[in-house]
């Protein structure tokens, strides 16, 4: 039995001019220890599944269940980083911000600092323990966000396009390290990204969704050895299937989503 | 700029401040107006040194010290929850809102009439005014800071276990304190105003504004520019030093506003 | 939203009656407006009409506003409202023109910026009321004292602002300015002081709040013979309660619409339509 269960989620956003469909009707199951990428254009609706999955939004019809539980809410069993470098707490120090979930859950200081480190040290970033967010540059800022969010040892990391916001060059090393972390982990994943390579170097299976309303197009599952190649042959095939996918026209929506979609 | 321009125009300035006590001393000294109209400076150093060795100086500062402390603390133990609340709540926003709208443009002296005559002469009111004059820009300032806090912070500190009265102290707070901090100073300039105000017109035997109006009557101008500096320093130095510290410890260091001058 | 429902009445007043469901709104706003004001008022009438309060310290909402009346038919209350007006106007006139000439002064000569700051940053600091007790010294009880404090308040906001806006006007304006022929005066009068207006503004508008904040303090210490402060810290002798509450009321609409009427739309005409500020 699937550790997530996604059955029939949709979401309407209530606006000034109406109701806006978010997602419609979407079921998917993830399996323990699997990372699972989302992909689709823009505004199809994967921040809004992934809010769902975290619990700051409900579905209107539908529900997640995790480990049998239904989602109602935010919970301590999911980790999760976001796009924007300014998810960190400013007032707190690197070791601080990591520290929160533990200090949330009542942990002794030295204990939960102690581990705070641990988690840095995963991200390598032990040297900044006590450095604040805005003296760090933007890759070590979502490293630390990554380490939060293992912290306190959720068996979930929902992250919504985390390294998007960076340069190409620290992109590539912080997949590597969000790949290693993951092993060494066993956390579940669910990683929702535009970017075709960054989905086939990190994930177990790709969910590709339809544009706007979303709903699911086809999943793929990426049999490629870690560590991945990103230059081998087999990883450029994997990549150029899961393009077609994202790009033929779907039988249902009203336009084809244009190369605007994926970066 | 370069270095040797900043050093002539520090060295223009206390030109200008040396020629401009001279002019004063020049005038006071002509015999043109009275001493007790116009003290010459050694006359105002004279009472500023008396009243500090004395002690009198002291405990006028004291008195004036303890009402804007205790005024400004009410008015932050009031202000910043019920901001936050309103920044945070809808129905809290829609009832204050009006509310403080219509009282702010109200200047707090106006009321010390109907304070006296409520509260008597003294500290009960000359604290009131001060928790008048000071309320709103805590409130104004916690309540845009609450607005200003990063959704993020909120669901990242939800997501990690934080209960409504976590996210209030640890997240919501110092999220919104380069506000808080702005209204604390802007509500300290106005409870600074509004004490010197409050102590002359409800008079009380203590404080500096009393001083300085009691000093009036005896012509006794000395001493009114002597508490004047008094009153000018200790603002200054609680702009500078109290507040400014609090700033460079707390929202400079977190890089949440930029250091500046002043 | 106070704009909104300005908007509102606009529309109404308009020949296209405004769509039903969108007056209702309108007008559910004002009623939400009104609310508190409704409760606070239940409230003070409760507590004024139990008798834990003598009613002269106390008074009921209808005696304050009976008492208004009285004062306003009377000719007593639009009396004291134009003495402090007047002063109000005639002081932040005078600060508003000495000041702008200071600020302007010193951000365009470096000699006067070093000689003119010292002695404006030391005398900034003190609260502008610790100074009335001096000023009544030096030049008697009544007007004079009183013009001459509030424009000397009002006038440190001014001058600091100008003076930030003068030295904040872009290199680039003037650079284009001087290269299309302008200098001396044209140069001043069509690129500096319009570049600096937002500053400027800001400054008068401050200077105003300043003002405004101690006019009414400095009658009560004046003994001015007219004056919303005089009326309402000489009623404390009779225990007059109502004719204070009634002269807060005139303070605070005044004050109200200062901010509003004077300044929002001098912003609007300048530079809110010139895009400098939104
Ligand atoms: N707060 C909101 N209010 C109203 N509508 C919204 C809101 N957030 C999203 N939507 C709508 O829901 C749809 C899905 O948005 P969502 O943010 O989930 O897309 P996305 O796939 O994450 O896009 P992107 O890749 O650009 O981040 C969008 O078409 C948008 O119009
Ligand atoms: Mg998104």
């Amino acid at each position: 039995m699937p550790y997530i269960e996604v059955y029939e989620v949709s979401h309407a956003y209530d606006t000034p001019s109406g109701r806006v469909a978010g997602v419609v009707g979407v079921s998917f199951g993830i399996e323990p220890s699997e990372f699972l990428c989302l992909v689709g254009p823009s505004g199809c609706g994967k921040s809004t599944l992934l809010n769902i999955i975290a619990g700051f939004l409900s579905p209107t019809s539908g529900e997640v269940r995790i480990g049998g539980r239904v989602v109602t809410g935010q919970g301590l069993d999911r980790g999760v980083v976001f796009q924007d470098f300014a998810q960190l707490f400013p007032w707190r120090t690197a070791l601080r911000n990591v520290a929160f979930g533990l200090e949330m859950k009542g942990v002794p200081k030295n204990e939960r600092e102690e581990i705070a480190m641990e988690q840095l040290k995963l991200v390598k970033l032990e040297k900044f323990a006590h450095a604040y967010p805005h003296h760090l540059s933007g890759g070590m800022q979502q490293r630390v966000a990554i380490a939060r969010a293992l912290a306190y040892n959720p068996g979930v990391l929902l992250m919504d396009e985390p390294f998007a916001a960076l340069d190409a060059l620290t992109r590539d090393d912080m997949q590597r390290l969000l790949s290693d972390v993951w092993r060494k982990t066993h956390k579940t994943v669910v990683y929702v990204t535009h970017n075709v390579a960054e989905a086939v170097f990190l994930a177990d299976r790709v969910l590709v969704m339809t544009p706007h309303p979303g709903r699911v197009k086809t999943e793929i599952a990426i049999r490629l050895p870690r560590p991945r190649d990103p230059l081998s042959i087999e990883f450029l095939d994997c990549q150029k299937e899961l393009l077609r996918h994202l790009v033929e026209p779907t039988p249902i929506g009203k336009d084809a989503p244009r190369n605007g979609g994926i970066a | 700029m370069s270095a040797s321009e900043t050093a002539r125009s520090r060295y223009r300035s206390l030109v200008a401040l040396a020629v401009m006590a001279g002019a004063y001393e020049g005038l006071a000294r002509s015999g043109a107006f009275p001493s007790a109209l116009l003290p010459t400076l050694p006359a105002v150093a004279e009472a500023l040194l008396m009243g500090v060795a004395d002690g009198t100086l002291l405990r006028h500062a004291a008195s004036t010290l303890y009402r804007v402390l205790v005024g400004l603390g009410l008015a932050v133990l009031v202000g910043v929850p019920l901001g936050v609340l309103m920044g945070r709540l809808r129905a809290v926003e829609s009832f204050v809102l009006p509310l403080a709208s219509a009282l702010m443009p109200i200047p707090s002296l106006a009321w010390v009439p109907v304070f006296i005559l409520w509260f008597g002469l003294g500290n009960a009111t000359a604290i009131g005014i001060v928790v008048y004059a000071a309320l709103f820009p805590m409130l104004l300032n916690a309540w845009s800071g609450v607005r200003s806090v990063n959704p993020l912070w909120l669901r990242a500190g939800g997501s990690m276990g934080a209960g409504p009265a976590d996210l209030f102290r640890k997240v919501i707070i110092p999220g919104s304190s380069p506000f808080i901090i702005a209204g604390l100073r802007q509500a300290f300039m106005r409870a600074w105003i509004a004490v010197v105000g409050a102590e002359m017109l409800a008079a009380s035997d203590w404080g500096l504004g009393w001083v300085i109006f009691d000093a009036k009557e005896f012509l006794k101008a000395d001493t009114m520019l002597a508490s004047l500096a008094v009153i000018g320093l200790l603002g200054f130095a609680f702009e500078r030093w109290v507040f400014g510290a609090l700033e460079r410890a707390t929202v400079q260091r977190w890089g949440m506003v930029r250091a500046g001058k002043g | 939203m106070a704009d909104a429902i300005g908007a509102d009445a606009i529309g109404a007043a308009g020949p296209v009656a405004a769509p039903t469901p969108h007056r209702e709104s309108g007008w559910r706003r004002v009623l939400r407006t009104l609310l508190p004001f409704i409760v606070v008022a239940g409230i003070w009438e409760a507590v004024s009409h139990s008798g834990l309060f003598h009613p002269r310290l106390f008074p009921t909402i209808e005696a304050v506003a009976a008492q208004f009346v009285r004062l306003t038919v009377s000719g007593v209350l639009p009396y004291h409202a134009a003495g402090t007006l007047t002063r109000l106007a005639a002081g932040f006139a005078l600060a508003a023109a000495v000041g702008i000439a200071i600020g302007i002064v010193m951000g365009r000569w470096k000699l006067a910026e070093d000689t003119l700051l010292p002695p404006v940053s030391v005398a900034a600091p003190i609260p502008g009321i610790a100074y009335a007790p001096l000023f009544l010294l030096w030049f008697g009880p009544g007007n004079a004292s009183t013009v001459l404090l509030v424009a000397f308040v009002s006038s440190f906001p001014v001058v600091f602002n100008t003076w930030t806006g003068v030295k904040s006007v872009r290199e680039v304006w003037l650079r284009s300015a001087v290269a299309m022929g302008a200098g001396g005066w044209r140069l001043f009068l069509k690129v500096v002081l319009p570049g600096a207006l937002p500053f400027i503004l800001t400054g008068l508008r401050l200077g105003l709040a300043q003002a405004w904040r101690i006019l009414v303090g400095v009658e009560m210490l004046a003994a001015v013979p007219w004056g919303l402060g005089w009326m309402i810290f000489g009623a404390r002798e009779f225990l007059n309660t109502d004719v204070m509450l009634a002269g807060v009321a005139v303070i605070g609409a005044i004050g109200l619409a200062l901010e509003k009427g004077v300044f929002e739309r001098l912003e609007r005409l300048t530079v809110v339509r010139w895009g400098m500020m939104t």
